[in-house]
């Protein structure tokens, strides 16, 4: 099947997940209250139900998951490995550390996410300084300072928790861990968003620039590519996407590492079809599991608890696929 | 078309020498066959001749001008390499790889040009790859992939071929068919250096040998002059025989 049927089938798809989204939920609202919303009518509840508690959730599952996927995809071109995700340099152990960091000291809403992804980028450069100390060109002593970073920012997290409020603070730093869209608002969209949009168009833009660093180090050089410079960029736009989405939504698994594979079961490796199948299959994704962790019972279920079940199922179809093409 | 020079080339990585006082020059129209032992500093050398790697002394000069005053993609438009196929190929069809072979003439952000394409199709169908150009590269086998590798270096269309063993993992039809395609590219008027393990091949086709042992070069000059058994012999501690028959040389081991 050709890649246009894959790119217009995910775009259909996400579109009848939105409308069920809208939807379903504690006060549900039917087909033609929805259609009524469409037009400009309906009642003023379903209006305040839509316009401020499901449509900000939404996009930001929408966005969130295309942003995860789209730098997962390019981090696994990057490091030349379908089995990496965007955590892969430590950001989301930073971003949680920072997260836990600004509840220890009483911070609010943005403040937490602000904290968080400096945390993310904290870690990061942190990974990258030990790559740098490690001395060598090439992907894997990025990698090992990444492990590196990550292990030390999961053990100042578990400092974190250790020094916090049992009754108080450490049920919220747990509580914000497992990941949530629930307090996603328009005023966090209208900043978050553009900026992880314009992220998401420069790695597009970009995208010879992943199939060819998928080559070998002396490959690529010998094509002309500044390799290290460019993988530096593709890794500090790729790790900004990871790092935005904690600030919004906590930590949310498994998207970022099985949605790419997934795209390239479908279409192939060639990136410029790649990211935004990849994309529209994580905001399907990420939409489906926080419809779910809404709806299913009577309290939320995190949503990084959900993406975690579903992955853990999506991860075994994926090392099914691969053990089919022989590559496991 | 470029000359390539080499002054008291030498490169010590850890400690250890690797390659000591190499002074070479090539020119144009020339097929230079490497030969030495596994360990021998060949692929070291092509890798610094290709900029991939700073000499640790000496220096590798283009047509008089410093390998590494080039840029990466200035270099990409003289030198083309085929790497030794040895890493698992990427998951893009024969076409996406090939095609890569144009990115020095029109960069990262463009679209492939039909020119590009037309140049893309010519080379596939002068290596017999046409049939192959929409398999993924995983699912064939070393020399058709080695191959494929060639055919993104003609692709590159640069007046300098730069192949690390080239005829590994080829059956026998192919790697004579390779070397006669080189033979072809050095004649008129490309400088193709590559290394190479089969002495009966290098006779035949190349017109330079150079010898390297321990990271110093032997000797070097024209096959009928370096390469005989008695020189092989100790060069490779094996003894050897050769047989001339018509224009061509065949060595054996000593039984």
């Amino acid at each position: 099947m050709s890649y246009r049927f894959y790119l217009l089938a995910a775009l259909i798809g996400l579109g009848i997940l939105c409308c069920a989204s809208l939807m379903i939920g504690r006060y549900p609202v039917s087909f033609s209250a929805l259609l009524q919303f469409c037009i400009g009518k309906g009642d003023a509840s379903t209006h305040l139900v839509l316009i401020q508690a499901r449509m900000p959730r939404i996009i930001g599952a929408i966005v969130i998951g295309a942003a995860l996927s789209v730098s997962g995809g390019a981090f696994q071109a990057v490091f030349r490995n379908p089995l990496v995700s965007p955590d892969l340099l430590g950001v989301l152990s930073g971003a949680a550390f920072g997260a836990a960091g600004a509840i220890l000291l009483h911070a609010t809403g943005p403040f937490i996410g602000l904290a968080s992804f400096c945390g993310g980028c904290c870690a990061v450069a942190c990974g990258f300084a030990i790559a740098r100390l490690v001395g060598q060109a090439g992907v894997l002593p990025l990698l090992l300072g990444g492990l590196i970073s990550s292990a030390l920012f999961t053990a100042l997290l578990s400092l974190l928790k250790y020094v916090a409020d049992p009754y108080d603070q450490l049920p919220a730093i747990i509580y914000w861990l497992l990941g949530s869209l629930a307090r996603t608002s328009w005023t966090e969209l209208a900043v978050v968003v553009p900026v992880l949009c314009l992220g998401m168009a420069l790695l597009w833009i970009g995208a010879q620039v992943l199939d060819t660093l998928s080559l070998s180090d002396d490959e690529a050089r010998s094509l002309g590519l500044p390799v290290g410079v460019l993988r530096m960029v593709v890794l500090v736009l790729a790790t900004s996407l990871g790092a935005l989405t904690v600030s919004m939504a906590g930590i949310i698994g498994w998207v970022g590492l099985i949605i790419p594979h997934m795209a390239r079961i479908m279409v192939g490796p060639s990136h410029r079809i790649l990211l935004p199948l990849a994309g529209l299959l994580g905001a399907s994704c990420l939409l489906l599991a926080d419809t779910a962790s809404r709806s299913l019972s009577a309290s939320e279920i995190p949503l990084g608890m959900m993406t975690e079940l579903f992955g853990a199922l999506g991860f075994i179809l994926v090392l099914r696929q691969l053990r089919r093409e022989g590559r496991l | 078309m470029p000359h390539l020079r080499l002054e008291k080339l030498g490169f010590t990585r850890q400690g250890r020498v690797i390659l000591r006082d190499l002074s070479l020059s090539f020119a144009p129209g020339q097929l230079v066959c490497l030969m030495g032992a596994n360990g021998a500093g060949k692929t070291t050398l092509l890798r610094l001749i290709l900029g991939l790697l700073r000499a640790s002394d000496g220096e590798i000069m283009l047509d008089g001008r410093a390998v590494h005053d080039f840029g990466r993609r200035d270099l990409a438009r003289i030198l083309a390499y085929v790497p030794q196929n040895r890493e698992t190929p990427p998951p893009y069809s024969v076409d996406q790889i090939v095609a890569m072979g144009r990115l020095p003439y029109k960069g990262l952000m463009r679209e492939s040009r039909p020119e590009d394409q037309g140049i893309v199709t010519r080379i596939l169908t002068r290596l017999g790859l046409n049939a192959l150009r929409d398999r993924p590269c995983t699912s064939l086998s070393g020399g058709e992939y080695q191959r494929v590798l060639l055919a993104r270096a003609l692709v590159q269309e640069t007046p300098v071929l730069v192949l690390d063993e080239p005829l590994s993992g080829l059956d026998f039809g192919h790697q004579i068919r390779l070397m006669a395609l080189l033979g072809a590219l050095g004649k008129a008027g490309r400088l193709v250096l590559m290394t190479a393990h089969q002495p009966d091949l290098v006779y035949r086709y190349a017109t330079h040998v150079v010898l390297l042992e321990h990271g110093r070069v032997l000797a070097q000059g024209t096959p009928d002059v370096i390469l005989d058994a008695g020189r092989l012999s100790a060069f490779y501690e094996t003894p050897l025989t050769h047989h001339d028959i018509a224009d061509d040389r065949f060595f054996a081991g000593e039984t």
